[in-house]
């Protein structure tokens, strides 16, 4: 057997591909509802940290420390496999998509919170001497200028938690990399494993490429 | 005549230090006041008591055309009819000339865009530069910026303008644009209170000049009596040093 027939089987390939592909869509689905999820829940998050009543607010930096602490797959194994202890049980996406969630709304949130303290504080002055209320001053004036630097360093989270849907295999999701591994054990042969890393080369490179593209103009406008 | 703004026994401290001390200053209505002294003495500070950009101490009040400013509902109210001039602009800098001016009396007044624009150029007009109104501020001169700043706050058609050393961050060529359209405020009524370095401003324009010190008001007059014929030797020695350069 020579390197391509292992590595790049075509018949393999073309057998294993309807399984590779219903995999990737879970793996997209997963990402996007844990991204989207994790960006509005990160965004309340770094306004209760700055904002809040004092009591309140130290709920948030430990919510947003605890959960930076905490590794992906322990997280996912206790929301998976001990939650039911309690009466909760979730199916596999759903555990997927709370820890995925939880975990990147904390760094959502500091990412959020240094982009609305980069923002200067005239402009939070100017703002309030006009008469503009905290939610017309927040939407109108300071996250405006506050995406801008938040950018790339959220579409560096994105990539990261697009990844780490592969630990969502564990819990026996049927995301990319569960059904790789599922398609190589069927056909005895590693292709389907090649064929997922090319996939998931292909979906994160673009938005790597891109975290650099947002990066560079940010510092030519700067 | 009525106070606008009516200032009792106002104290400020920062951490221990007295940034502010036993305050009391009425201004009436179309009255305009400058406010001199040294690096310093309060000066910003005070003003930026009467729109609640600083907190001050519950011993002392502020009232603005007989509205206590204080946090509450009625802040944001307060703080629409005092309009403010920093010193570095502050414009929105992702906002062009013509939204700057509109967000204000859109958001807070409840006017119609439409109308909102047509008092805008208006304000710009009056500023001198309605030809900017769709650029950014990025692209305009500090004088121009500054001018747009003072537009942005007439829009509120606030009962008093506040200006905190407007004049300080810019180049020398464009100090005198600047000046020019304030004194045609002051001509045109609007109730001013100026903190500045420019006496020969103060002493054309004011109707009354307040020299702070240390957190106090030291003496307070007509610009004749305190650029003439000052009472305090702390006064004095101020406008000697100032006058010296
Ligand atoms: N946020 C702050 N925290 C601590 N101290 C402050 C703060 N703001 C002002 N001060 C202090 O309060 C005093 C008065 O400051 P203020 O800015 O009102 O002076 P000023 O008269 O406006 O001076 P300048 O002409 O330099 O602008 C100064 O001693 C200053 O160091
Ligand atoms: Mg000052």
């Amino acid at each position: 057997m020579n390197f391509i027939d292992t590595f790049f089987n075509w018949d393999v390939l073309t057998s294993s591909m309807p399984l590779l592909l219903s995999g990737l869509k879970v793996t997209l689905l997963l990402g996007l509802v844990s991204v989207v999820a994790g960006l509005v829940l990160g965004l309340a998050i770094a306004l209760v940290r700055l904002y809040a009543m004092r009591p309140i607010r130290l709920v948030a930096i430990i919510y947003i420390d605890l959960f930076r602490s905490i590794p992906l797959l322990v997280l996912l194994i206790l929301v998976y496999f001990a939650l039911p202890f309690i009466g909760i049980s979730l199916s596999p996406f759903a555990s997927a998509a709370a820890a995925l969630t939880i975990v990147s709304s904390a760094y959502t949130a500091e990412i959020f919170r240094a982009g609305i303290e980069a923002i200067p504080k005239g402009q939070f002055e100017a703002s309030q001497a006009l008469g503009l209320g905290y939610r017309h001053m927040m939407s109108d004036v300071i996250l405006p200028q506050a995406i801008r630097v938040v950018i790339p360093p959220l579409t560096n989270n994105c990539i990261n938690v697009i990844k780490d849907t592969a630990l969502a295999s564990v819990v026996a999701m049927p995301d990319l990399l569960k059904q790789a591994t599922q398609a190589q054990a069927l056909e005895a042969n590693p292709t389907p494993l090649i064929v997922a890393a090319l996939m998931y080369i292909g979906l994160l490179w673009p938005l790597v490429l891109l975290v650099g593209r947002f990066e560079k103009r940010l510092r030519t406008t700067r | 005549m009525s106070s606008i703004v009516s200032i009792r026994n106002l104290s400020k401290k920062f951490a221990g230090f007295s940034a502010l001390k036993n305050i009391n200053l009425d201004v009436s209505e179309g009255e305009v006041v400058c406010i001199v002294g040294p690096s310093g003495s309060g000066k910003s500070t005070l003003i930026r008591c009467i729109n609640l950009l600083e907190e001050y101490e519950k011993s002392g009040s502020v009232l603005v055309d007989g509205i206590p400013v204080v946090r509450g509902e009625k802040l944001a109210m307060v703080r629409a009819e005092v309009g403010m001039v920093f010193q570095s602009f502050n414009l929105f800098p992702h906002l062009t000339v013509l939204q700057n001016i509109t967000l204000a009396p859109v958001r807070v007044r409840n006017t119609t865009r439409t109308v909102a624009e047509k008092q805008a150029y208006a304000m710009l007009e009056r500023v001198g530069i309605a030809a900017q109104a769709g650029k950014y501020p990025g692209e305009l001169s500090g004088g121009q910026q500054q001018r747009v700043a003072i537009a942005r706050a007439l829009a509120m058609q606030p009962r008093i303008m506040l200006f905190d050393e407007p004049t300080s961050s810019l180049d020398p060529e464009m100090v005198g644009e600047v000046l020019d359209v304030m004194k045609k405020l002051a001509k045109s009524g609007v109730t001013m209170i100026v903190v500045t370095h420019e006496m020969g401003f103060a002493r054309q324009v004011a109707d009354r000049v307040v020299f702070m010190d240390d957190g106090e008001i030291v003496e307070e007059g007509t610009p004749q009596q305190i650029f003439d014929d000052a009472r305090e030797e702390r006064t004095r020695n101020f406008l000697n040093a100032i006058l010296q350069h």
